[in-house]
């Protein structure tokens, strides 16, 4: 049975792209065919993240008006054979996405793919709810900081009424709650919202905490998925996460402050 | 088809009421005649439905009154409030008894029902109770709305805003186990965040209406 992600937020610069390569990388890497969608029409940025973005041919508004097939516009993964791309179009707007054809497109992907995973644009419009309203997991990514919470818990009543589940009275979505860019130091100082703040308020199960990373970066700008570097913090953190999706219990690494000791805050890490 | 030559509809109009509070017509007669003094042109002719609501005297001279106010050049469409005997007198007259639209709106007040919702209201989602009162088993988050003809119960935190009695019920109150909310109001009377910190100490709290001000107590929860 495939299942349908979506990776969302509301709000943007969170991390959904970073972490939709991350979590699809890291399904695939553990022997699940998995395709990873960009629903951000006219703002792609998956192919770059992916590291694939000189084999764009076609894309998802092509395959939706019927201008190419599946196969056609499907980037298969260098590095990992059970991962594909299909990139958003660059040159097209939101209003190009309809229930008819996103949902064609889906039930097409459904015949190869255990899991697919929808990267959703920013924002409460027609692309977000488009990469929403299929799913049958949400994975809501939020920074620990009060105008990105607000935005999640806006999304979460989303998922909860426009969703295809909502609005046919089927199992509601699981929503599960992805923390980035998490800083455990300026937690401890009161500047970043703790763990257990930003779960209290939207009050949906913790799948992941991602660290704050110099990695997160360097990965994005060399188009690898952040996962593959399993030297980071950030890349152990979304394997984590992504054991957790299938199923497995794992306790939460990086949300205390590694204290530095006396010769490393002396000569640096 | 012929179109037909008379056609029945309804329709609604503005009439002034001329309010009768003496039974003595010769003091109606003065504090008329200078009422008409202030702008005749305005008076002239001018549809008039007389209130006899305060005449409880069953030999009261409809008559009279009525050939009083056509002496002034008033018309009078008919009479509203009157009790049976006037009422009667003024069908042998030609008036209408016309009910005002307040009185025939006594409908029967809906039975009050309640409203139960089992999940958290997220930002930006808006529950109306509509003639009831309305559970909320979890939390009302920042963005929500939360809105009941009712009282409004919240088992959860109360982040957002809630209004209670939105219809106007002053009884309606405001119960919920952490009161974190953007604004409360019942009956149309509201409170900020920074009131409820002003006038609250505690975490969980019932907010009702004590005159037109809101007040708070805390509840042993």
């Amino acid at each position: 049975m495939t299942q349908i992600i979506v990776v969302t937020s509301g709000k943007g610069g969170v991390g959904k792209t970073t972490s939709s390569a991350a979590i699809a990388t890291g399904l695939a890497l553990k022997g699940h065919k998995t395709v990873v969608v960009d629903f951000d029409i006219g703002l792609r940025n998956l192919d770059l993240i992916m590291g694939c973005e000189r084999r764009v041919v076609y894309d998802f508004v092509n395959v939706i008006n019927g201008e190419a097939n599946l196969n056609q516009a499907l980037i298969k993964d260098k590095r990992c054979p059970n991962l594909f791309v299909l990139p958003a179009s660059q040159t097209r707007d939101k209003d190009a996405l309809t229930k008819e054809g996103v949902g064609k497109v889906l039930s097409d992907l459904s015949k190869d793919f255990e899991f697919i995973i929808c990267d959703s644009p920013a924002g409460i419009e027609t692309g977000a709810m488009m990469a929403l309203y299929f799913a049958d997991t949400a994975i809501v990514t939020t920074n620990p900081e009060v105008s990105s919470v607000r935005d999640s818990d806006r999304i979460l009543g989303m998922l909860q009424s426009k969703s295809k589940r909502a609005e046919e009275g089927l199992e509601p979505v699981k929503e599960y709650l992805l923390l980035t860019r998490y800083s455990p130091a300026r937690v401890t100082t009161g500047e970043m919202l703790s763990v257990e703040d930003v779960e209290e308020i939207l009050a949906i199960p913790l799948i992941g905490v991602i660290p704050e990373s110099q990695a997160v970066l360097k990965a994005s700008n060399s188009g690898v998925p952040v996962i593959m570097d399993q030297e980071s913090d950030a890349g152990k953190a979304y394997s984590d996460s992504v054991a957790r999706l299938l199923g497995e219990e794992l306790p939460m690494r990086f949300v205390t402050e590694v204290k530095k000791g006396f010769l490393k805050r002396i000569f640096g890490s | 088809m012929q179109t037909p030559s008379l056609e029945l509809k309804g329709s609604s109009f503005t009439l002034s009421v001329l309010h009768i509070n003496q039974v003595d017509l010769e003091k109606v007669t003065i504090e008329l005649d200078s009422k008409l003094s202030i702008a005749p042109q305005f008076f002239i002719g001018a549809p008039l439905v007389v209130n006899l609501s305060l005449i409880k005297d069953p030999e009261y001279n409809l008559t009279a009154l009525k050939d009083l106010l056509v002496s002034r050049q008033l018309v009078i469409v008919g009479i509203t409030a009157a009790i049976d005997a006037i009422s009667a007198q003024a069908k042998s007259l030609g008036l209408a008894i016309i009910k005002s639209g307040k009185q025939s709106q006594t409908q029967p007040q809906l039975p009050k029902t309640t409203k139960i919702v089992k999940q958290n209201v997220r930002s930006g989602q808006q529950i109306y109770a509509k003639n009831s009162d309305l559970v909320i088993v979890g939390t009302v988050g920042n963005g929500a709305e939360v809105i009941a003809d009712g009282s409004i119960h919240i088992y959860g935190n109360l982040r957002g805003k809630a209004m209670a009695g939105a219809s106007g019920d002053k009884h309606a109150v405001i119960i919920a186990r952490s009161l974190e909310a953007e604004l409360v109001s019942v009956a149309g009377q509201y409170w900020l965040a920074e009131n409820i910190q002003l006038n609250s100490t505690t975490k969980s709290g019932c907010i009702r209406l004590e005159g037109e001000s809101l007040t708070i107590e805390a509840l042993p929860l």
